[in-house]
């Protein structure tokens, strides 16, 4: 599949030299979601916003469909829409009007049949006449939604998208995401939510200190760096760790019947066959066995931690 | 050009107004009111005439002036400033418009909000004063310049505003000022030959004389002098932003 946009070596720095990104280089693919994770300041708004023009960035170019945005800024941002983080929008103006005002700002020519499908869509045609201070903020962030669909583009920006919203509307906004991607929109989304990421996307990009440490598909990234826990449930307590089972470096709960033993799926030896033939040596019975997968969330923290400790040594 | 980038700009301002129509008529009509009241009947008792002009109606284009150029600045600085105060203007940054279309879209809205008071201001001159206006086009020539110049000049003041009060600064202590000590409400030939040349420095004081010649064939200084100020303000005001755009000054640092 094409490279829907092409980033190399961006670099952006602050006014008062706060370097924000450094030698980003990135390529992402038309039809996929992608997700952009980092802690608080690693430089994902600040990425998502130099892409957008919204901000400046110092050197390194950025391609959209294989054009540069700042040479083909009209072509280029056409097809590009933007969902901020925060709920920026005129709170005296109606749903409606804010919707179309966007299109119009897009070089749009005025289409509403589209806005009220698009209305719909998103369950806001029955406030479309009311104004924005009159929304609750879930609806609010639909309305940008709605605003950074109104001229129809083909690569979408949502930065935190669910932020703070309740979970019941954070899973409506992943089927509107999801319909979005189905509907042939490229999308790219920052977000805190690990679940999120993990829900959504095809391929995931940790961001550091403004530096882009891993690019991977989820699922591979998952299998690469995740470890894998199995828990074997015994009939009767473990009285004391002696015998067969003394050699491996398991944890047991508190009523000692379940053994817990973590492996990496990477590793050439998983001791798993070993383990659970010591354990029915050693006279236990099994009741139940459980596998566990660890989450991008651990994955996530593992590689900031890991690479803060790089910073540090360095 | 993308024309309908500046329309939803401009349609977008526009609305504003027409939200908020009573307040932004009411408050020029009122002033306007009571200028006549204060200089047109208390002082006007006392100087009949000025330059063969009835000082009531000598008053009117300078009074026009002095709304215009308030309006316009006020108008345009708070159309730019409210949307960086309220984060909207990530929209317009994103949107494929340059640089000029989004000061066309905002300064031209500005621009027709003042002309739309500038218009209210003659007709309500009328209650209280005959009002004639010998050179329509030069007139209008003048109002329109006019409006469009100071609308950059506001653009300028949102572009750079740190708050709300940032807006006000340089209307209240210098544009102010100079529209009352520009010749709004006389002619400076009344004050002292050193006043008069210090009148000389100010520039609104060539805008409200030009404009006042279009009324009544009277003036200060010569109108070619006051089409050239008007001129080199407003260029200077295009230079300005251009520059600061083309930086991304403040808005996309």
């Amino acid at each position: 599949m094409k490279n829907i946009l092409e980033i190399n070596s961006l670099t952006k720095f602050y006014k008062n030299s706060v370097k924000a990104l450094e030698n980003i280089n990135l390529n992402i693919k038309e039809g996929e979601i992608f997700a952009l994770l980092g802690p608080n300041g690693a430089g994902k708004s600040t990425l998502i916003n130099s892409i957008c023009g919204i901000v400046n960035f110092n050197t390194g170019t950025i391609k959209i469909n294989n054009m540069d945005i700042v040479k083909n800024y009209r072509t280029t941002r056409k097809i590009t829409g933007i969902v901020p983080q925060e709920l920026n929008l005129e709170s005296f103006e109606t749903v409606w009007n804010n919707v179309n005002y966007s299109r119009g700002l897009f070089g749009k020519k005025p289409d509403y049949n589209y806005i009220e499908k698009l209305l719909k869509q998103l369950s806001l045609w029955d406030k479309k006449d009311n104004k924005i201070k009159e929304l609750s903020g879930g609806m609010k962030r639909r309305v940008l939604i709605a605003k950074a669909l109104s001229h129809q583009p083909k690569l979408l920006f949502l930065d935190e998208p669910t932020a703070s919203v309740d979970v019941e509307l954070r899973k409506d906004m992943w089927d509107v995401v999801k319909q979005l991607n189905e509907d042939g929109v490229t999308i790219i989304l920052t977000t805190h939510y690990i679940e999120e990421a993990e829900e959504l996307s095809d391929r995931v990009a940790v961001i550091n200190d403004g530096k882009i440490i891993l690019v991977d598909e989820k699922d591979k990234l998952i299998k690469k760096l995740g470890e894998k826990t199995i828990k074997i449930e015994l009939f009767e307590p473990i009285k004391k760790i002696n015998g067969n089972l003394s050699k491996y470096n398991f944890t047991l709960d508190q009523t000692n019947k379940i053994i817990s033993h973590t492996y990496n799926l990477n590793s050439n030896t998983t001791d798993i066959t070993e383990l659970l033939n010591d354990v029915k040596k050693d006279g236990y019975e099994i009741k139940d066995i459980n596998t566990e997968q660890s989450s991008l969330e651990e994955i996530f923290i593992k590689l900031i931690k890991e690479n803060n400790n790089e910073l540090v040594r360095n | 050009m993308n024309w309908y980038g500046i329309k939803a700009i401009y349609i977008h301002e526009m609305e504003r107004f027409r939200r908020t129509l009573f307040q932004s008529l009411a408050s020029p009509i009122i002033t306007t009111s009571l200028y006549f009241v204060v200089f047109g009947s208390a002082i006007g008792s006392r100087i009949t005439e000025i330059d063969g002009i009835n000082y009531g109606s000598y008053i009117v284009p300078g009074m026009i002036m002095l709304t215009i150029l308030t309006q316009s600045i006020s108008n345009a600085s708070f159309a730019f400033y409210f949307p960086r105060f309220t984060n909207t203007i990530y929209e317009i940054l994103a949107a494929p418009l340059s640089s000029f279309e989004i000061v066309l879209g905002f300064v031209g809205a500005a621009a027709s909000k003042s002309l739309i008071i500038g218009c209210v201001i003659i007709l309500t001159a009328n209650f209280f004063v005959d009002v004639r206006i010998d050179h329509p086009l030069l007139m209008m020539f003048f109002l329109i310049l006019t409006s469009i110049t100071f609308a950059l000049f506001g653009f300028i003041i949102g572009m750079y505003a740190e708050g709300f009060e940032g807006l006000q600064i340089i209307p209240i202590l210098i544009i102010t000022p100079l529209v009352f000590l520009g010749g709004s409400f006389y002619s400076i030939n009344m004050l002292p030959e050193f006043w008069q040349k210090i009148s000389l420095l100010n520039p609104v004081l060539y805008l409200i004389s030009g404009f006042r010649y279009s009324f009544y064939e009277v003036s200060d200084v010569s109108l070619f002098t006051s089409t050239l100020t008007i001129l080199t303000i407003l260029i200077g005001c295009i230079i300005f932003i251009t520059y600061t755009f083309s930086k991304g000054y403040r808005i996309k640092d």
